[in-house]
């Protein structure tokens, strides 16, 4: 998986050629980046979209309040009110050999069922609130625990150079030369058997912080190679040399010149890293290694609504499309975000 | 030139090294797992699961295992599976190959030209309504997780379209062998295909469109354009050209990765037994030999594809050759 | 004499981010037949812009291009792409400034060259393929048999810019626009490229549009000059005109800051203070009047044209209070 680069032409540069000839501009670059975002309308429109998913999952406990239910346990003997009659959950089945019961479909009716039922007689909408709730939580946490690391592993690989950068850079290969999906199953597998203890933390299998550090974990060699090449880069440049002349402790360095010219590089790989950890953990919980029962998450209800698939195929619908429509707009913001901070230093 | 070479056999060699002792580790050495309880099952008395770490060899030290187990892998290939007492490793992974490369090979013919046309097309009308609508297209197919669109390509194909003219030629899923039929191989295979492609088509037709944009903006197309060549010529002879270079070396390593078993996903979704199936199914049964060796499998082809990609990039691009 | 290219009344305007940006104001020139015009003036000031729009090579979308241009007295702005096409490369030839990044990396300069001949002439691919060996004999590349199978990276800058300028003159253009061709190389080896072009150009009978901030480029290569500021042609004329008997402060400023080859050596070299107005100013008045010595209140009102025969300067000083600030040099 690569970065995609997508450069923005600034006519006004064929004109002004280089430097001398435009007096300067006073406008920070943080605000000049700003702005450009605030005017790019598909970003702020996925910056809305994106908004409104988290409200709406933030809503779950409180939609699951007003309808009186509780999304996680078995309803199968439940009833509800269709057109103000009083139906059973599940139904019996019209389809295949008539034997057995299917959970009722979409009422498209916000006061009950609205996307129908699923095997356990549970409210799909509802249930999809709280999925969502998980899957952006999971992502969320594993975005910066990544981060964190990546850019830990990435400072100290580029500053210190040398047999430090050696080793963790053959490490950073080794972990990325296994396909991204495999070491993520493998580890899944392995720790959801049994709890293990990390120092004065204990993890046990059902936790969400499982998924958040496999995740999180996984991702760190993607984001780790670029901060260390952008650290390689600027430990050459003029104000960090003439930091290190000046004999200023390097944790200052660090923290003073070259951690704010990270920045943008960090910022640009928020949305990207969101995006991809969404559809790893839905492919995970999918694959059931990932959030598991009694939790939910987008990726955990298309694999209910599996078996569901024919006849009742809103169950794996809902979810998906809600994992496109949010991924979508992270990929686009990313793509703004990208834009925005790439013209500010380039100017091409 | 032998020692370029030789050195970078080395170093696929301590890379593959590394994995293995990372795969090893993670399913042997992870605090908690014992591998002997879970080969005897549940409820297993605490005899049977002494006899069976006895057997396995569980009781010896950690690189003792390690290299009794690469030993049986490569030596004397009779490395059989934890779970199907007696079925050989490595045939088992044989024989799931021909799937696999039956899945990436198709659907990689399908996203390269689906690509290539997205990408010309997208940045020689670039800004008009074409332009727009096809990554609005892509940025969907990227979006979408690509084992909830084999499932709506099911659904759509195999239930709720099936009988209509667009999808009764549609089998049922699972993976019908080249030698037994060339249609139903065909067949069977046409829906995988597609889903598979959709995601690839949306990540290198963006990432193309983006590199002929970035080429167009060069002096050496200003020189082009200034010679008086017709703008296909510019934009295949020598926009494109330039842009071949990362569209190769992505495909390159995407490739190897898919052949390694990374389709997983699709072929769980399609019941197709590739290797990518095999793995999962040997993770999901902590089946440590098969996984062993599916990983081992798949690294080399990882591993690989990154050593041809840089062999190739000599080849495209004569700056390098120097 | 008709001119080659007349252009009149150019006016190129781009459409960025912080609204429409005129680069280019009421420019007008004309290049004869035989002659060398350059072009020169600051970066930024416009010269570069107003060839490549003449020639419909700016990016259409972004760009407007207004006024009138012929060559050879055929229309040559508003003209289809595809006739376009069919000058470009053949009656008028670019010579861009970076030779390093002028020529398709992946290519070999032989097809390059090869590739601009074919698109204009029926001409077989070996045929071509000798004729760009013979063209790169001409601007004395050493072993042009071997070096046609060359890439351009494998060349020096120097042998870069000299394959380029035979990939210019192989279809024989009329006129050879030369956009700063010797900027990105080495002083040692602008002279034999400016050599080049000249032995060539008059020996392919091509006129010449040379684009440059060198004055020194200028004496030595050039017929007539035009003088860029702001994108306004500030003063024309032939060489010995300008050079002998500037009319425009600027021009003063330009002249005066090349370096004596004689003489005591200067502690400083002159310079005009200050720098020139970005891009889209739209105040009227001279663009010059902040940084001229000579700058009036009369300065802030669009300047007039002073004419005599083909010399003209956009200023509002006439000869007395010219000659009063600087009398004119006698030619050396």
């Amino acid at each position: 998986m690569s970065l995609p680069s997508e450069p923005v032409l600034a006519p006004a540069a064929e004109v002004a050629g280089s430097g001398p000839s435009r007096p300067a501009e006073g406008r920070g670059p943080w605000r000049t980046a700003v702005r450009r975002l605030r005017r790019n309308r598909s970003a702020m429109v996925s910056l809305a979209v994106l908004l409104a998913v988290a409200a709406l999952t933030l809503l779950a406990p409180a939609y699951a309040g007003w309808l009186g239910i509780d999304p996680f346990r078995s309803n199968l003997a439940g009833t509800t009110v269709i057109d103000g009659q009083s139906v059973p959950v599940m139904e019996p089945s019209t389809t295949g050999l008539g034997l057995g019961v299917t959970p009722i479909g979409p009422t498209w009716d916000l006061g009950g069922y609205l996307l129908g039922a699923d095997n356990q007689g549970r409210d799909v909408a509802a249930r999809l609130l709280y999925g969502g709730r998980n899957s952006l939580l999971i992502a969320g946490s594993a975005t910066a625990l990544c981060l964190v690391l990546a850019t830990l592993v990435g400072l100290v690989a580029g500053y210190m150079g040398g047999i430090v950068d050696m080793v963790l850079s053959r490490i950073l290969d080794v972990l990325w030369a296994f396909p991204v999906y495999l070491l993520a199953i493998s580890l899944s597998i392995v720790l959801l058997t049994s709890a293990f203890t990390i120092g004065p933390v204990t993890i046990t299998a059902g936790s969400l912080l499982l998924p958040i550090g496999i995740i999180g974990v996984i991702y760190v060699p993607y984001v780790a190679r670029p901060i260390r090449a952008r650290v390689l880069t600027l430990r050459q440049s003029e104000f960090v040399l003439a930091a290190i002349g000046l004999g200023l402790p390097t944790g200052r360095i660090l923290r003073k010149d070259v951690l704010p010219n990270l920045l943008p590089t960090l910022i640009v790989f928020v949305p990207i890293l969101l995006a991809l950890a969404i559809t790893t953990e839905s492919a995970l919980s999918y694959l059931s290694i990932g959030v598991q029962p009694p939790d939910a998450s987008w990726g955990t209800i298309i694999q209910d609504g599996q078996t569901l698939l024919y006849s009742r195929p809103w169950v794996a619908l809902a979810p998906g499309l809600a994992i496109v429509v949010t991924v979508l707009a992270l990929n686009v913001l990313g793509d703004a975000v990208r834009d925005a901070l790439d013209a500010r230093g380039h100017g091409r | 030139m032998l020692a370029t070479i030789a050195a970078r056999l080395g170093q696929m060699a301590f890379v593959m090294f590394g994995i293995s002792v990372l795969v090893f580790l993670i399913f042997f050495a992870t605090p908690g797992s014992d591998p002997a309880a879970r080969i005897a099952g549940r409820n297993a008395s605490p005899e049977t699961v002494e006899q069976i770490r006895h057997d396995f060899g569980f009781d010896r030290a950690l690189p003792v295992q390690y290299a009794v187990m690469m030993k049986r892998l490569f030596v004397t290939r009779d490395l059989t599976s934890f779970v199907n007492r007696g079925q050989k490793v490595i045939p088992e992974v044989l024989d799931a190959i021909p799937a696999t490369l039956s899945l990436v090979g198709g659907a990689a013919v399908l996203w390269v030209l689906g690509s290539l046309a997205v990408g010309v097309a997208a940045a020689a009308l670039r800004d008009t309504v074409v332009d727009r609508g096809l990554m609005i297209l892509t940025l969907i197919g990227i979006s979408a997780p690509v084992f909830w669109l084999g499932e709506v390509m099911n659904l759509l194909s195999q239930s709720r379209y099936h009988d209509t003219w667009l999808f009764s030629w549609v089998p049922g899923l699972g993976y019908v062998p080249l030698s037994e039929s060339v249609g139903g191989w065909f067949k069977a295979l046409v829906i995988p295909w597609i889903t598979l492609a959709v995601l690839y088509i949306g990540i290198y037709g963006r990432v193309l469109r983006a590199n002929l944009i970035e080429a167009y903006s060069e002096d050496y197309i200003r020189t082009a354009r200034a010679k008086g060549l017709s703008p296909a010529r510019i934009m295949l002879r020598h926009a494109l050209r330039t842009s071949l270079l990362p569209f190769v070396t992505m495909f390159g390593l995407d490739f190897g990765a898919l052949v390694g078993g990374a389709a997983l996903l699709t072929e769980v979704v399609f019941g197709l037994n590739g290797v990518g199936r095999l793995t999962f199914h040997a993770l999901q049964n902590l089946d440590l030999p098969v996984i062993l060796a599916t990983v081992i499998y798949a690294s080399f082809f990882v591993v690989a594809a990154n050593a041809v990609v840089d062999m190739l990039y000599a080849v495209i691009d004569p700056r390098v050759r120097a | 004499m008709s001119p080659l290219l007349d252009v009149r009344n150019l006016r190129v305007t781009f459409a960025t981010d912080g609204g429409p940006v005129t680069a280019v104001h009421d420019v007008s020139f004309a290049v004869q037949p035989g002659e060398v015009l350059a072009i020169v003036g600051e970066s930024g000031s416009g010269k570069s812009v107003s060839l490549l729009s003449v020639l419909g090579l700016v990016d259409r979308r972004r760009t407007t291009v207004e006024g009138q241009a012929t060559f050879r007295g055929e229309p040559l702005l508003g003209l289809p792409e595809r006739a376009l096409r069919r000058i470009r490369g053949r009656d008028i030839a670019l010579i861009s400034q970076d030779p390093m990044t002028a020529l398709t990396p992946v290519h070999r300069i032989g097809a390059q060259i090869a590739e601009q001949i074919r698109a204009h002439e029926r001409v077989g691919r070996s045929k071509a393929r000798d004729r760009a060996v013979a063209l790169l004999r001409d601007v004395n590349i050493p072993m042009p048999e071997r070096a046609v199978d060359r890439y351009p990276h494998e060349l020096s800058g120097g042998m870069r810019q000299r394959a380029v300028i035979a990939m210019a003159l192989s279809c024989n253009p009329a006129l050879l626009v030369a956009d700063e061709p010797t900027t990105a190389l080495d002083t040692t080896v602008q002279a034999q490229v400016l050599d080049l072009l000249r032995r060539l150009s008059a020996e392919h009978g091509s006129s010449v549009v040379l684009i440059t901030h060198d004055m020194g480029v200028v004496a030595e290569m050039a017929t007539r000059v035009a003088v860029m500021y702001a994108g306004r042609i500030v003063e024309t004329g032939t060489v010995a005109e300008v050079f002998d008997d500037p009319w425009h402060p600027y021009t003063w400023g330009l002249l005066d800051s090349i370096p004596p080859l004689t003489g005591p050596r200067p502690r400083r070299l002159p310079s005009i203070a200050g720098m020139p107005p970005p891009p889209g100013r739209t105040e009227p008045g001279c663009p010059f009047a902040p940084r001229c010595r000579a700058a009036m209140p009369v300065c802030l009102r669009p300047p007039p044209e002073q004419v005599a025969g083909g010399h003209r300067a956009l200023c509002v000083l006439d000869a007395p209070a010219r000659a009063a600030l600087r009398p004119p040099r006698v030619a050396a």
